[in-house]
C-alpha cells in the first residue's frame, strides 16, 4: 500500500463524511427536501470501491453522495443537487437519489432498490459487444440480495458472460429489517457463490475494499466474467433522515463506531508512515473549506426556471412534429 | 406479404443499417419468435445481435436500458404484453424517467415491442390490451401498429428516434396478408385517414381498425352517410389535429378501442378531442371498447367482452339513428 493511495483514500472519506454531516445540517434547516441518505460509516466501501475500480461505468444506489465525490464529481455541483438548483448535476431534477454524470461514467442513483442491476448487466454487454473489455461496477445493499433484480441480474451476468463486478455492501439492515428476518443467510456472498467468484472484505478497512475491488476488477476484464464481493460495513445514521434508527441498540451502534473507518485508517496510516498529522490537518481543513464553498454555491444558486419543469422528458431532436 | 414480416423487415433493415441496432427477448433468436416477427434474423445476424434471454421481463427491458447506456439501440421483445406487467418498474420507473431525473444527460434509445389483444380463447392473463398504462407516463412515446404500412415505418421511425418507444402490435395480426404501401415521410405523430368521408369520423387502431373497415359499408349504407376513418399510429403522443379537423367537417366522433372501458385510453383521446370540438359536435360522442370484465376463455362470451364487427355496426348505427344521422 503507498502513501498516495493512502491520501486519496482519507482525502475522499474526509470528504465524504464532511459533505454528508453538512448535508443533514442543511436537511434540518429546510434546505434540502425529500430524503436524505446518510452513508456516514460506509465510506470505505465506496471510496475504496471507486479507487480500486478506477475506469469504467458504475451504477450504484440511492446512499449515493460519497461514491459521486469519490468519482470526481464537483462538491459544489452535488450539494446544488441536494439543494434542488439549476446547478445540480442532474439540473435539480434529480435530487439526492438521482446523480448522474456519463463524463464520469456515473450513472445513478437509482431509487427502486435493486433496478440498476440489469442497467449494469446490460452496460457490460454493450461495452463487450462494441470491443471494450473495461469492466462494470454495479453496487448494492444488503436488501437488494433478496429481490428479483438481484437473482436475474447474477443469472444474466453468469449466462452472457459479462465483466460485472457486483459489490454488495452488507450493513445489516433494509431500512428497518435486519438481515437475518429476510434472508436466510448471513453472509450474503453465498447467494452469489453458484454464479461467480465471491469474496467477503471487512468494509470497514479502505485498504481491504480496494485490494479486493482492484483484484476483482482484474478478474472480470481478464476473464469476461463477473465477481461478486461482500463488504460488511455498518451505517451509523438512519436509512434516511425520515427514519428514527430506534431498531439498533445504542451498543450496537457503539461497537461500530469503535471500528470508524476513517479513524481506522487514520491509525494504520500514522503507524505505518502512509499519512502526517500535517497531510491530516490539512485535509480536515480543506474539506471543511470546500464543503463551506459548496454550500454557499447552492445556496446562491437559482432555481429551475419553470420551462425545465417540461425540458427533458423527450430528446429534443425527437420533438413532436405535430403541436 | 404478412403483417409479421413487415416487422421483421423493418428490424432486418435496421440490423442492416446500424451495428448498434440489436434485438433480445425470450425466443427470439434460435427459435426464431414465439409469433415469428425475427425469424431468420438470429441466423443473419448471430447471437450477439439477435439475444435470447431467460423468462425474466424485468431484466430483459433492464438489461435493454443499460445495453443503451453502453451505446446500442436495443429493440427489447417482450413475448405478450401480459408479461410486460412484470417489467413495469423498469419500463415506468426506469425507461420512462432516467433522461428526466438525469436533466437530459442520458437519452435511452430502447424500444419495447410486444403484442396485445384478444386473440383466441387463451384466457384472462393473455388476452388483454394496455395501452392506457403505458399511454399515461410521461417519458414514453406509446406506437401502435395497425397494418403492415405502420408496422414497417412505424418500427423502422421507433428505433431510430432517441426516445423510449413502447411498441404494440396485436397478435391476431400476425399472419395476416397485406402489404406495404409506399410513405414518403413517414411520421407515427400523424395520424393516417384510412378513409375519407363526410359524415362521422371513426377513430380507431390495431384490429379494431380491421374491424370496423369490414362494416363499413353496412354502416354507411344504413346511416345514408360517409365515414371518414382515422388510424393512430401514435396514441402518445395524440395527433389530436387530424382527428379535431374531421370531426369539426363531420359533427361526429366515434372511438373504438378493444380495452375494457373503464380508464380506456379512448376515455382520454374523447376528452382531449371534445376540448376543440365541443362546440362542433351534432352528437355525444359514441366510444365503443370492450366490457369491464377478464376476458373469459369460453369463445361465446370471449366474443361478448370485445367489440367485433357485428357490435361496431350495431352500434354505430343505433348511436347514429338516436341522434339523426
Amino acid at each position: 500500500m503507498n502513501k498516495s493511495y493512502a491520501e486519496q483514500f482519507y482525502y475522499l472519506m474526509k470528504l465524504g463524511r464532511v459533505f454528508e454531516l453538512r448535508a443533514k445540517e442543511e436537511y434540518m434547516k429546510g434546505n434540502i427536501g425529500g430524503f436524505l441518505h446518510l452513508a456516514i460509516g460506509e465510506e470505505a466501501v465506496h471510496v475504496g470501491a471507486v479507487l480500486g475500480f478506477g475506469k469504467g461505468d458504475i451504477f450504484v444506489h440511492y446512499r449515493e453522495h460519497v461514491y459521486a465525490l469519490a468519482r470526481g464529481m464537483e462538491p459544489k455541483r452535488v450539494m446544488a443537487e441536494l439543494f434542488g438548483k439549476i446547478t445540480g448535476v442532474s439540473k435539480g431534477k434529480g435530487g439526492s437519489m438521482h446523480l448522474y454524470d456519463p463524463k464520469f461514467n456515473f450513472y445513478g442513483g437509482n431509487a427502486i432498490v435493486g433496478a440498476h442491476l440489469p442497467h449494469a448487466v446490460g452496460a457490460a454487454y454493450a461495452r463487450k459487444y462494441l470491443g471494450d473489455t473495461t469492466g462494470v461496477l454495479a453496487a448494492f445493499g444488503d436488501g437488494a440480495t433478496n429481490g428479483g433484480n438481484f437473482f436475474e441480474a447474477i443469472n444474466l451476468a453468469a449466462t452472457w458472460k459479462v465483466p460485472v463486478l457486483f459489490l454488495c455492501e452488507n450493513n445489516y439492515y433494509a431500512i428497518g429489517t435486519r438481515i437475518d428476518r429476510a434472508s436466510p443467510f448471513k453472509d450474503l456472498y453465498i447467494k452469489a457463490k453458484e454464479y461467480m467468484p465471491v469474496k467477503q472484505v471487512d468494509g470497514m478497512d479502505v485498504f481491504a475494499v480496494f485490494e479486493a475491488v482492484r483484484e476483482a476488477k482484474e478478474y472480470i476484464e481478464t476473464e469476461g466474467k463477473p465477481y461478486f464481493i461482500e463488504a460488511l460495513t455498518y451505517r451509523y445514521e438512519p436509512h434516511s433522515m425520515s427514519d428514527t434508527g430506534d431498531y439498533r441498540s445504542p451498543r450496537e451502534l457503539k461497537i461500530a463506531k469503535e471500528r470508524d473507518p476513517i479513524e481506522n485508517l487514520k491509525k494504520v496510516g500514522l503507524e505505518k508512515g502512509l499519512l502526517t498529522p500535517e497531510y491530516i490537518k490539512y485535509v480536515d481543513d480543506k474539506v471543511q473549506q470546500i464543503v463551506e464553498e459548496a454550500v454557499e454555491f447552492a445556496l446562491n444558486s437559482p432555481e429551475p426556471p419553470p420551462e425545465e419543469l417540461y425540458n427533458d422528458v423527450f430528446c429534443e431532436v425527437c420533438i413532436d412534429v405535430i403541436s | 406479404m404478412l403483417y409479421r414480416e413487415a416487422l421483421n423487415k423493418a428490424l432486418d433493415e435496421m440490423m442492416e443499417q446500424d451495428k448498434s441496432v440489436v434485438i433480445l427477448g425470450e425466443d427470439v433468436g434460435f427459435y426464431g419468435g414465439n409469433y415469428k416477427v425475427t425469424e431468420g434474423l438470429y441466423a443473419k445476424y448471430g447471437e450477439k445481435r439477435v439475444i435470447d434471454t431467460p423468462i425474466a421481463e424485468n431484466s430483459i427491458v433492464g438489461t435493454a436500458i443499460g445495453m443503451a447506456i453502453g451505446g446500442l439501440r436495443p429493440v427489447a421483445e417482450i413475448m405478450t404484453v401480459n408479461f410486460s406487467l412484470l417489467a413495469m418498474d423498469q419500463i415506468v420507473n426506469q425507461l420512462a424517467k432516467i433522461r428526466y431525473m438525469s436533466g437530459g444527460k442520458i437519452t435511452l434509445p430502447v424500444v419495447v415491442r410486444m403484442p396485445q389483444g384478444v386473440a383466441k380463447q387463451l384466457a384472462a392473463q393473455h388476452s388483454q390490451s394496455l395501452e392506457r398504462l403505458f399511454a399515461s407516463i410521461p417519458g414514453l412515446r406509446v406506437f401502435v401498429a395497425s397494418d403492415a404500412t405502420t408496422a414497417y415505418y412505424g418500427l423502422k421511425f421507433a428505433i431510430s428516434i432517441d426516445d423510449p418507444v413502447i411498441f404494440l402490435e396485436h397478435e391476431l395480426l400476425y399472419p395476416e396478408k397485406m402489404e406495404i404501401e409506399e410513405e414518403k415521410n413517414f411520421s407515427p405523430y400523424r395520424a393516417r385517414i384510412k378513409k375519407e368521408g363526410e359524415g362521422i369520423t371513426i377513430v380507431s387502431y390495431l384490429k379494431m381498425l380491421h374491424d370496423t373497415l369490414k362494416v363499413l359499408p353496412t354502416i354507411e349504407k344504413e346511416l345514408n352517410t360517409t365515414c371518414e376513418v382515422i388510424d393512430l399510429c401514435s396514441i402518445n403522443p395524440l395527433d389530436v389535429g387530424t382527428i379535431a379537423n374531421s370531426v369539426k367537417k363531420t359533427k361526429h366522433l366515434v372511438v373504438i378501442t378493444e380495452e375494457p372501458k373503464t380508464g380506456s385510453y379512448a376515455n382520454e383521446i374523447i376528452n382531449k378531442v371534445l376540448e376543440e370540438v365541443f362546440y362542433d359536435l351534432d352528437a355525444p360522442p359514441l366510444k365503443i371498447a370492450g366490457e369491464d370484465v377478464p376476458t373469459p376463455y369460453n369463445r361465446k362470451l370471449e366474443l361478448m367482452s370485445i367489440p367485433t364487427p357485428e357490435k361496431i355496426a350495431t352500434e354505430i348505427i343505433k348511436w347514429g339513428k338516436k341522434h339523426g344521422i
